[in-house]
């Protein structure tokens, strides 16, 4: 059955970067530890790019979202961080619910312009009101906040173990969620929709709730990371709602496959390494990010996992 | 008895077209109908208005005793109206299995009682694909089938809805004659369940099936009759059959 092959597989996944912890270099160690908490990102993007076939130029108030939503009561009202992160969680939910219900109104393009124009509408309230933002400068949060007493046990979000540990429990979730949504009947009618919604209508489907739903699922998983990152990394900024934010998790979903449920995690960690390595020679890494780019459009079309699948292991989820 | 499915002043136009004028229809329950007519004479856009996929200008719908003049698509074919495409649409990436899934766990929400398991569903999707003849190719990407598959897939989905009115939008076309045969012994198989309304160019697919037969020109229901009785029809003869027998 193909289906426990791929759990295998998910599984494995999720030993190895458990192991890693322990084997990893320093630096290495931190870069993953950022990477698992944009994966999350990611795959809450892919989860509506890539099997609701919705293209979104708007992730980034999602994201950030959950990051101010988080870090916000911990600046202004002395949250502690599990509470933030559902403060973060829950604005993320509530904004995604809003916007899907206006921008669900439009569908291919207007689409992605509706999407796009509200979170330059985001991004320019965080500015506005950078009295208590801060703006693009950001602001970091303080070390007391991140401390975090689970049942008597501290668990000091700055310690780089614990923050590795608590970005790989997320992705986990966040994977396993991703492998049930897109292998349970829900996700066969999200890509019933993409494939042909005027047939998916005509099959008893209303394609609209189907959609809301995707969106808002999308939204809550994107803020749960921005969320995650503001508590572990200690940092809230405006930048992170710019139209770049919204950019990257595209491109991370296009480069390992966004209709594949490891692909988004794999380009995240491709497209970081990427710039990471290319940065260190030359200022002009950009170039070297857009050449390779293209080449991988040009021989793996549907991103690395997405052409694995249609050329070697049909089973891929 | 009481129709399953009437129609009264249905109108729908485009710009100064008027595509359907002002038909009054009926359909009784069980009840295999042809609808025939020349090209553009308005049959897929009269049809189109019964399932929801476009809405109607003027006039009202009612199935089975109930107002669903302004339901949405969706909720038509929750009350039973499955519709078959007349350009093969099926999911060309899914799987045949996937494609018939679709139809069946839709209809399977509506049953709260039956638990919602996985084997249940196969059960169901793996009955649809048989009596179609298409349970070998299970797992074959859709958009790889033969044509004539694919047009038995479409039915398969339509059947696995549990239609109480099957639409089919000239399901034989492009069909071989040998394929036809069977496709025709399928239709009267299905209508042992369901009604079946047919839009058909082949006279001889409608001569066999229909138990009365409907012709449109122009927008206009001219004839409703027979399929013997169309045949003796003058103004059918005029408007539809033309001098040729077929054409």
């Amino acid at each position: 059955m193909s289906g426990a092959k791929a759990i295998s597989l998910h599984v494995a996944v999720i030993i190895l970067l458990f192991a890693l912890n322990f084997l990893l270099p320093e630096y290495h160690h931190g870069v993953l530890a950022r990477v698992m908490v944009f994966a999350v990102f990611a795959m809450g993007y892919a989860l509506l790019f890539g099997y609701a076939g919705l293209l979104s130029l708007g992730h980034s108030m999602f994201f950030a979202a959950g990051m101010y939503g988080a870090a916000l009561p911990v600046l202004h009202l002395g949250w502690s961080a599990p509470l933030a992160f559902v403060a973060g969680i829950a604005a993320g939910t509530a904004l995604s619910l809003l916007i899907a219900l206006l921008a669900l109104r439009t569908t291919g393009v207007a689409f992605m312009i509706v999407t796009m124009m509200f979170a330059q509408v985001f991004y320019l309230a965080i500015i506005y009101f950078s009295p208590w933002t801060r703006g693009d400068e950001g602001f970091a949060l303080d070390r007391q906040a991140r401390i975090v007493d689970l049942g008597g046990n501290l668990v000091d979000l700055t310690n780089p173990t614990a923050r590795y540990m608590i970005a790989l429990l997320l992705f986990t979730i966040a994977l396993f969620t991703m492998l049930r949504v897109v292998t349970s009947p829900f996700g066969r009618v999200l890509v019933a929709i993409r494939e042909n919604e005027e047939r998916t209508r005509m099959l008893g489907y209303n394609t609209f709730a189907n959609k809301l739903v995707a969106v808002v699922v999308s939204g809550t998983v994107c803020a749960a990371a921005g969320a995650a990152y503001a508590l572990l990394f200690g940092f809230a900024g405006a930048g992170f709602a710019s139209v770049q934010y919204s950019i990257l998790p595209l491109l991370w979903s296009l480069l390992g496959g966004a209709a594949t449920t490891l692909g988004p995690a794999l380009g995240a960690l491709f497209m970081y390494y990427l710039v990471d390595i290319t940065s260190g020679y030359t200022s002009a890494y950009l170039l070297f990010v857009g050449i390779l780019l293209m080449l991988l459009v040009l021989f793996f079309p549907k991103g690395i996992l997405g052409t694995a699948r249609d050329r070697w292991a049909r089973w891929l989820p | 008895m009481t129709p399953l499915l009437t129609t009264r002043g249905l109108s729908r136009s485009f710009g100064g077209l008027k595509a359907v004028d002002k038909v009054d229809f009926d359909v009784m329950p069980g009840e295999i109908r042809a609808v025939i007519g020349p090209n553009g004479a308005g049959k897929t856009t009269f049809v189109s208005l019964i399932c929801g996929r476009i809405g109607a200008d003027a006039g009202r719908i009612d199935f089975d005793g109930q107002d669903i003049t302004d339901l949405p698509a969706y909720q038509r074919v929750r009350k039973g109206i499955a519709y078959t495409f007349q350009i093969t649409s099926v999911f060309a990436k899914l799987s045949a299995y996937d494609n018939v899934a679709l139809a069946v766990q839709r209809s399977m929400l509506d049953t709260p009682d039956a638990r919602q398991s996985s084997k249940a569903l196969r059960g169901k999707v793996m009955e649809a694909l048989r009596r179609t003849g298409l349970e070998d190719r299970a797992d074959a990407q859709a958009g790889t089938l033969s044509y004539g598959h694919q047009r038995l897939l479409e039915v398969a989905m339509g059947l696995a809805l549990k239609p109480r009115l099957l639409i089919l939008d000239e399901p034989t076309q492009g069909l071989s004659d040998a394929e036809i045969v069977d496709f025709i012994a399928l239709i009267r198989e299905i209508a042992k369940t369901a009604t079946v309304l047919l839009i058909e160019h082949n006279m001889q697919v409608v001569m066999q099936l229909a138990h009365r037969v409907s012709v449109f020109e122009a927008g206009r229901m001219i004839a409703d009759d027979t399929p013997d009785a169309i045949r003796e029809n003058p103004v059918v003869q005029h408007a539809y059959l033309g001098d040729g027998p077929d054409e």
